[in-house]
């Protein structure tokens, strides 16, 4: 039984290391794609039909290139840069419940690989570390433009880490825990947390657009000031880690959105449908990644919709806007509970 | 099981701190300290203390090394810029950390046999243990902690703004 | 880490811990090659020292050497975002120093292809001002029209970036129908877009916060560094050639000259918005009441005469002969005539001692001018700042190096 549980674990592992993967590759693709639509252009279109195969070419390609490592830089810290950003990338998956269990031979499979009692706080742990990839890539590359960019992603990652946190806090205390399969096992029918956090959910879906440093807040690569920022000295499959690990973050952090404040895999009314528990799960599954994904277009979206903020503005947006408002948040909250008695 | 890893990480704990002393470079100190944050965060993990290894990590390890670093990185400190230290001190440091040695050494002596580690409650390390006890036992002084906290940040925004104009 | 800058700023007798950055020559906000070494601490500039000569191909030493006629695929490699001002411009100097008068037809002819050109420019400019704050949506929308004027300059005289347009005395060769069409249908075209360009960004909270008080200069300053053009009148001073000294039949036309009052980006990139609806303005006006006639004037000795009179007539071989070999007649004198390109008050200064070249030639080069002023407007603004302003001022590597 124990070997049987571990063989399982094991393949949801690989499965959702593999669909992270799978979906940041093509998250690059789909970035191109939306950019074209929005911008009125064709984007790729060469490579299989419609350019499908486009991230594989890219990926073949940034393996093929050569490997550059600035002479002067640190050799293990240029190398240990890009693989904390891919490794804290790939690990928040391990918590985000992916559909209610599948039930087999009255053997339930839970679609989660660990449910860990600490949920958010897991995947903030991991947040928090990520920045750490950044910082010591852009210092071992000695560049001075690459120092700004490490610079910049360390002192936005803190700035916005408060507000995310002190958002998070508001929604536990609504839930009453930190466990990401409860939360959205509350979520059932239509009490999805955006109703009741609508600020809570903004202040949220801000920072984690400064956590993946996606537009506006690209401030750390951004490549009119700084060339590259941080990956201005890296090349061939480091410099694809790096970016990778950019799309895999806002995938995950899309997952995490719908699963704090969308209720996760639930759908209103599908419980009228469908009774059977497997049929649901695996239409949860379905509902999980279209929210996913529409989050993911909706970073997208942003990103080639808005210009980028200046360093003091965004220390001021973090500093001076969202975290007394986070504050407010969390009175606000506060005071609902105890009016309501929720 | 449980021991090879206490030990594993003991082991990684102590190495990593020690390195954090005797690296040249500011950064591969930080860096070395940050190991040993987390060999810290596992030890609470063996004492089944999730939460406080999740915090541990998220404020250590999360915040304030990479505010260190960013210090460090800021200032471009290296080897070059390493103030040159007098004999004396040097002496003064070294008098100074061996009487502390011997202070902790001693005072280890005098715990005669230290009580079973494996505390019968297993569960104290989990949020909702953790929270009875400090909104419960302990509610003003962690409510008053949480104020100062809130009026440091509010300091620190204060300064901000007026470094700005 | 060690220096590897020029260190045109010292820092050896520093106290405190600030960091050289080059920005350039090859950064890619610079929009070309130029230096600019800044000492920063942090993110703030303290100091900043502008250099220039990248590409310095000594415009006004190759003029010497060459006839009137050849200096002119000279010109378009100052602003190759606009290089039909920069032939114009020089094609009127040459004008103005053999005292030719040019028919209607040309004048309106050349008001056309000059303000599609300063819209060219202007697209450029507030685009990659776009772009440098972080939007690339909007750029790409204006760079659509952009491709259309091209289009219309290959229609004009085959080529698209160089274009060589135009000859002394006139055109080469009248706009032929298709052009006209394609102009008319910019004309029709371009306000929408340019007006879905506008509302992607005037408004934007964020981009509103980076431009305004972002590299500002006051009049003063700007006159007494000698800035003219759409920076000029970002700063709040109504100068414009055009108006003020008006060549080829400006005083014929109706429009506004924009000006702004606090000369920031946001300023400029209203001003030049501005302008492009301007010279929408004046190229309708200028399609309405083209005149008939010829497309050159009478200047055989500089007007290429057709094949057909060449293969048939002596003097027109003669003529032919003459000016491909450069032995026009070109009197003795000086002339200083100027223009407004997109840029600002683009000025070419004749020599003539009589012979087949210019004796000596100059180029006013606006860009050059506001690059000296680049240093002094960047200092304790951040980095950001400093690419903004770089953009807006648009100053362009061509026509800064000459």
């Amino acid at each position: 039984m124990v070997s049987g549980y571990l063989i399982y674990k094991a393949i949801i592992v690989v499965i959702v290391f593999l669909v992270g993967l799978g979906i940041a590759a093509y998250s690059t693709y789909a970035e191109r794609k939306v950019a074209a639509f929005l911008q009125d252009r064709l984007g790729p279109n060469k490579a299989g039909p419609y350019g499908l195969l486009q991230p594989i070419a890219d990926g073949v390609k940034m393996f093929m290139k050569e490997e550059i490592i600035p002479d002067v830089s640190n050799k293990f810290l240029f190398i240990l840069g890009p693989s904390i950003a891919m490794l804290t990338a790939c690990m928040t998956g391990a918590v985000i419940p992916w559909s209610t269990p599948l039930v087999i031979n009255g053997v339930s499979y839970p679609l989660q690989i660990t449910d860990i009692n600490i949920g958010i706080l897991y995947v903030f742990g991991v947040v928090s570390i990520g920045v750490y990839g950044i910082m010591i890539g852009g210092w071992a590359s000695n560049n001075k433009f690459s120092l700004l960019g490490a610079l910049r992603a360390s002192a936005q990652m803190i700035s916005y880490e408060i507000a995310m946190g002190l958002s998070i806090i508001a929604l536990v205390m609504l839930t009453g825990t930190i466990s990401l399969q409860e939360i959205a096992a509350q979520q059932s029918g239509w009490h999805w947390n955006v109703f009741y956090q609508p600020l809570g959910f903004i202040i949220f879906i801000t920072c984690a657009f400064a956590e993946c440093n996606r537009t506006p807040f690209d401030l750390p690569e951004c490549e009119t000031e700084l060339v590259g920022g941080y990956h201005t000295e890296y090349s061939s499959m480091k410099l694809g880690f790096y970016l990778f690990a950019e799309y895999i973050n806002m995938f995950i952090s899309a997952a995490i959105i719908s699963t704090l404040y969308f209720g996760g895999y639930n759908m209103p009314l599908i419980g009228r449908f469908v009774t059977d528990p497997n049929i649901l799960s695996i239409l949860g599954l379905v509902f999980f990644f279209g929210k996913i994904f529409f989050f993911i277009f909706f970073f997208m979206w942003i990103r080639w919709t808005v210009p980028r903020f200046r360093y003091d503005q965004l220390m001021h947006l973090g500093w001076r806007i969202f975290i007394p408002l986070s504050i407010l948040n969390i009175v606000l909250t506060g005071l609902g509970i105890l009016v309501f008695n929720k | 099981m449980t021991l090879y890893i206490f030990y594993f990480l003991s082991f990684l704990a102590v190495l990593s701190a020690f390195m954090v002393v005797y690296s040249k470079n500011p950064v591969h100190s930080v860096l070395y300290l940050i190991v040993t944050f987390f060999s810290i965060a596992g030890h609470y993990i063996l004492l089944n203390a999730q939460f406080l290894a999740a915090v541990h990590i998220i404020v250590y390890a999360g915040a304030i090394m990479v505010l260190f670093l960013y210090v460090i990185m800021m200032f471009n400190l290296n080897k070059e810029a390493e103030p040159h230290k007098d004999a004396y001190i040097k002496l003064a440091a070294t008098i100074a950390g061996g009487i502390f040695m011997i202070v902790l050494i001693g005072s280890l002596k005098g715990v005669e046999h230290i009580e079973n580690l494996n505390t019968p409650n297993q569960s104290a390390g989990l949020i909702k243990n953790l929270g009875n006890v400090l909104y419960r036992d302990y509610m003003l002084p962690f409510e008053m902690a949480s104020i100062l906290f809130l009026s440091a940040m509010v300091g620190a925004v204060f300064l901000g703004k007026n470094e700005l104009k | 880490m060690t220096e590897v800058s020029q260190n045109i700023i010292d820092l050896s007798k520093e106290k405190k811990q600030h960091t050289i950055l080059n920005l350039g020559p090859t950064h890619p906000a610079t929009h070309g090659i130029f230096q600019n070494v800044l000492k920063m601490e942090g993110e703030v500039i303290l100091e900043a020292e502008s250099t220039v000569g990248y590409i310095h191909r000594a415009f006004e030493k190759l003029a010497e050497r060459r006839t009137y006629y050849q200096i002119t695929p000279i010109t378009d490699r100052l602003n190759y975002c606009s290089s039909p001002l920069n032939n114009i411009g020089w094609h009127m100097s040459v004008e103005k120093l053999i005292k030719a008068e040019m028919p209607k037809r040309v004048d309106y002819l050349r008001i056309i292809v000059m303000e599609l050109a300063r819209i060219a420019d202007h697209i450029v400019c507030n685009s990659v001002i776009g772009v440098d704050t972080g939007a690339l949506t909007g750029f790409v929308y204006m760079f659509q029209k952009r491709e259309f004027i091209y289009e219309i300059y290959e229609e004009i005289c085959g080529a698209r970036l160089t274009t060589n347009v135009g000859r002394i005395g006139g055109f080469d060769r009248d706009f032929s129908p298709k052009a006209i069409q394609k102009i008319r249908q910019f004309v029709k075209e371009f306000p929408e877009a340019l007006d879905e360009f506008q509302r992607l960004l005037d408004r934007n909270r964020i981009f509103m916060d980076r431009v305004i008080n972002c590299g500002p200069i006051s009049a003063e300053k700007a006159l007494s560094y000698g800035f003219t053009g759409p920076n000029l009148r970002a700063a709040g001073i109504d100068y414009d050639v055009r108006v003020m000294n008006p060549y080829s039949s400006y005083q014929d036309f109706d429009f506004i000259v924009p000006v702004g009052t606090q000369g920031d980006t946001y300023d400029r990139f209203m001003v030049r918005q501005e302008e492009m609806r301007q010279s929408l303005k004046i190229i309708k006006q200028a399609l309405e009441n083209l005149p008939e006639g010829p497309s050159h004037a009478d200047l055989p000795e500089f007007v290429l005469p057709e094949k057909q009179e060449v293969y048939n007539s002596m003097e027109a071989l003669i003529y032919h002969f003459k000016i491909i070999m450069g032995e026009t007649h070109i009197p003795v004198g000086e002339v200083y005539h100027c223009i407004e390109a997109a840029n600002g008050e683009l000025g070419y200064y004749i020599i003539s001692d009589g012979g087949r070249t210019p004796y000596r030639m100059h180029i006013r080069r606006p860009c050059f001018i506001y690059y000296q002023a680049y240093a002094e407007m960047i200092k304790g603004a951040m980095l950001s700042d400093a690419i903004l302003t770089m953009s807006s001022l648009n100053v362009i590597a061509g026509e800064l190096d000459a």
